[in-house]
């Protein structure tokens, strides 16, 4: 029998960005919060300093510091034919573990999507009609718009420090910008980081060919900064140990370095690390949460009831915790009806290799950041016509290399053998002469990818694992078809001499790395019958529960997704704090 | 309700701890917690008896990395960099032994997108895959692979690559494929885990190792940086010798 505990205004399942921003706004407010963190507490001086932080074989290789599949899987199939098997060593998305969530290790690409994503099946119906979609295609509207998460995107962006050159301050079109976005109230807190070698030949190449090249938002600091908090990071030494690591620094912008030196020093904030949320408890009406039962190391069982119960877990994590406490209705591919596990999706990458000549040119690839790199916006979103070319979605493409550490960044010919004399030889000739500049697509969503238990696997605590089943539908294959054939345009007016391509093929594998942006299952939206979410992220079916992170993206953009689950973030606890606060209940009418 | 295994749990935890201590659930509020080396800075891995490789298997790993990686006039081959080393002392450790995966059952067949679904680990893909290859040597040329010429070597290699020679329990080819993948990570690892001997791969590229510091050349554009590696040990240079 689980032990009830002091009761507390505010639970918070997660402790990463949006748990974090979660517990600053909302302490802030002068409510009483506890944030409870399946991983450990985890800080930059103890944890990843320098003196050893930059260790390719541990943390990438080895994955020291993410969720350990043991603790927690998955379940993985293709479709609902086959048999969906456990996976046992991570592979095609890497889920974060320990107070920072994945704001420790991520890259800081802080992108904004553009307005017309959040509005994508108004947009494009009537832009080609709605026979233009697949029949199967699930994409809806979030129900918030662009300029509704501005101010939110804003608030992240100078709580980071994010390093830019703004393309569109107020309407007004800038030079060196991304054109395409949408209108920003300011600039930039911090000038764009400086671009290396083969990133600014990318610019060049880029701009030559009629682009408008521009560098890509980044959370690596280009100076010295000081947030609104008064946290300080430090300036990013484009070390080329970002993704996947814990800067040593202080220069990535993470929960560590803009929030919790604060947060942890307000008498009304406490954390919970090392103790596994299971279920999420509700009263016998079942439309309001009571608050959470928790598991420590010990194994010891723990209520921990509170007013307010925000869940702000990895993406599939929140709909795990969803479908095991049995909140909302589990959705059912075959009618398409229920929303938990809904509109499930993942991001759509693919890369070229540029081989360019060893006399003539040094790319110092072991020289970069994070988020470093130029990029173009021209086959995003909607920013192209699709008319003519049979499909929907998008992504931006750019030289973002983020590294040349030499277990995985040593590129050589596709014609090389893989091991042996000619092996090594092709590995020296082209390591500093290669670039590997890539495609990072949107993901539809689509009635046959969905989440929902597994019928046969457990986990450690004895619960169903949640089954993934995903695939590449045509439209998304031809989509980063396109955007591979535009990208291999570049890599080679940047003088490449030889250019080889990798499209993304299908079937989805498991195994192949692609981005740990996975999304949806629990999305926003305007109506309960397609939505678990209102557009305030508040549970339909229980007005206490608020669910932040990438499950409410109802169909994921051409970006990475941390500003908008940030903004989203943002977004709520001001729902929270002006309109339920002064009056608790439904925020939204169904 | 919760169907808890206090025991697997228990298990589990002490596993996620790898080499630190014991982890415990903690209540943190106040100012931000501190423990010196909470991250357990890595233990380097020190020359002396194979942990893990018998003397016949160490000869046959010494072996197959100097054929995946060849010594060459400006480069030591797997076998000198301590790739051998490298692979022993991993597979002795963690993961050896897959700590930390899942390897709840039933284990099934899948596709080959699911990941691989098998119980044995890498310190057990080596045993058995070792004594197949030498097995498949003595059989066909009636000595253990250590002991072939170079171009035998490679001969069996290839064939095992392509499918052509299969080895007894029928997963040569997958095993090879991970000893290729061993060697390299051993090769370009950081030497303080027993391979990349005085960082000879990243001389052979190069690549600066762990310097930490490029904003005096993030602009200097098509330039070779000028600066020799650094591990996570240093350099041999600046090891104190004591008279």
């Amino acid at each position: 029998m689980a032990r009830k505990l002091p009761a507390k205004d505010v639970v918070i399942v997660g402790f990463g960005w949006t748990g974090a921003i979660m517990a600053q706004e909302l302490t802030d407010e002068g409510l009483d919060v506890i944030a409870i963190e399946r991983g450990p507490w985890r800080d930059t001086a103890m944890d990843y300093p320098p003196n050893y932080a930059q260790d390719e074989l541990r943390y990438h290789i080895r994955h020291e510091l993410f969720l350990r599949p043991e603790q927690t899987t998955f379940t993985f199939r293709n479709n609902m034919s086959q048999t969906a098997l456990p996976i046992r060593n991570w592979g095609a998305f890497m889920p974060p573990n320990g107070v920072g969530g994945g704001g420790v290790h991520w890259n800081a690409e802080t992108w904004r999507f553009l307005p017309s994503d959040f509005v994508l099946r108004t947009h494009l119906t009537e832009r080609y009609g709605a026979d233009f979609l697949p029949a199967d295609m699930t994409i809806q509207d979030w129900g918030v718009t662009y300029e509704d998460l501005e101010p939110h995107y804003d608030a992240f962006e100078y709580l980071c420090g994010t390093c830019g050159t703004a393309g569109n301050v107020n309407g007004e079109i800038r030079q060196g910008g991304n054109p395409f976005e949408g209108a920003r109230s300011r600039d930039y807190p911090n000038p764009a980081q400086e671009q290396g070698f083969g990133h600014a030949l990318f610019g060049k190449a880029a701009a030559e060919m009629g682009y408008k090249p521009f560098p890509q938002p980044s959370g690596n600091m280009s100076r010295p900064y000081t947030n609104p908090l008064g946290v300080r990071l430090g300036p990013c030494t484009y070390c080329g140990y970002c993704e996947w690591f814990g800067c040593g620094n202080y220069s990535k912008a993470s929960p560590q370095t803009t929030i919790l030196p604060v947060l942890i020093r307000k008498s009304n904030f406490m954390v919970r690390d090392n103790c596994e949320v299971t279920r999420i408890n509700t009263d016998a009406s079942g439309k309001r949460a009571t608050g959470v039962t928790f598991v420590d190391t010990r194994g010891e069982e723990w209520e921990q009831p509170a007013d307010l119960v925000i869940l702000a877990a990895y993406a599939i994590f929140n709909v795990q915790l969803l479908l095991l406490s049995k909140i909302g209705k589990p959705y059912d591919p075959i009618t398409g009806e229920g929303v938990v596990g809904r509109n499930f999706t993942h991001q759509v990458t693919s890369g070229v290799k540029g081989f360019f000549d060893k006399e003539k040119y040094n790319f110092n690839p072991f020289i970069s950041s994070g988020a470093i790199g130029m990029c173009i916006d021209e086959f995003n979103g909607d920013n192209f016509d699709h008319g003519p070319l049979g499909f929907v979605g998008g992504g931006y493409i750019g030289q973002v290399q983020t590294n040349g550490r030499p277990i995985q960044t040593t590129p050589v010919p596709k014609d090389t053998p893989a091991w042996g004399a000619e092996w090594k030889k092709a590995v020296r000739d082209n390591y500093l002469s290669t670039v590997l500049p890539a495609t990072h697509g949107s993901f539809y969503s689509y009635r046959d990818i969905y989440l929902d238990l597994d019928p046969t696997y457990t986990d450690r605590l004895g619960r169903p694992l949640v089954r993934m089943t995903i695939d590449f539908h045509d439209n998304e294959l031809k989509m980063s078809r396109f955007l591979t054939d535009k990208l291999a345009e570049i890599a080679q007016a940047m003088g490449a001499s030889k250019v080889e391509k990798s499209y993304r093929k299908g079937p989805y594998d498991i195994t192949t790395y692609q981005t740990t942006h996975l999304n949806g299952g629990a999305v926003m939206g305007n109506d309960p019958r397609t939505s678990f979410l209102n557009r305030y992220l508040q549970s339909w079916d229980v007005s206490n529960l608020f669910v932040t992170g990438a499950s409410a993206f109802p169909q994921n953009a051409g970006y990475n997704p941390t500003g908008t689950v940030a903004a989203l973030a943002y977004w709520a606890t001001d729902a929270i704090r002006t309109k339920y606060l002064p009056n608790p209940g439904p925020l939204a009418n169904a | 309700m919760l169907n808890l295994r206090r025991r697997d749990l228990l298990v589990s935890v002490a596993l996620w701890a790898g080499s630190g201590a014991m982890v415990k659930a903690g209540l943190i509020s106040g100012r931000l917690p501190w423990a010196t080396n909470a991250g357990s800075p890595p233990e380097p891995v020190r020359p002396g008896p194979w942990k893990f490789f018998t003397a016949q298997e160490a000869a046959a790993v010494e072996a197959l990395v100097d054929r995946i990686i060849p010594p060459d006039p400006k480069t030591p081959g797997g076998k000198d960099a301590g790739c051998a080393v490298y692979i022993d002392r991993q597979l002795a450790g963690p993961y050896g032994r897959q700590d930390g995966l899942y390897e709840r059952p039933p284990f099934m067949k899948g596709l080959k997108g699911q990941g691989p679904q098998d119980p044995d680990g890498p310190a057990m893909h080596y045993r058995k895959g070792l004594a197949a290859l030498d097995e498949y040597c003595r059989n066909q040329h009636g000595k253990p692979f250590a002991e072939l010429s170079d171009s035998d070597k490679d001969d069996v290699l290839s064939g095992i690559e392509k499918g052509s020679i299969e080895l007894k329990g029928g997963a040569g080819q997958t095993f090879f494929q991970q000893v290729i993948k061993d060697a390299q990570q051993g090769f370009f690892a950081d030497p303080i885990y027993g391979g990349n001997r005085d960082m000879a791969s990243w001389r052979m590229i190069g690549f600066p190792g762990t310097r930490y510091d490029y904003r005096d050349w993030i602009k200097r554009h098509n330039e070779r940086f000028p600066l020799p590696p650094v591990s996570l040990e240093g350099r041999t240079e600046w090891v104190v010798r004591k008279s």
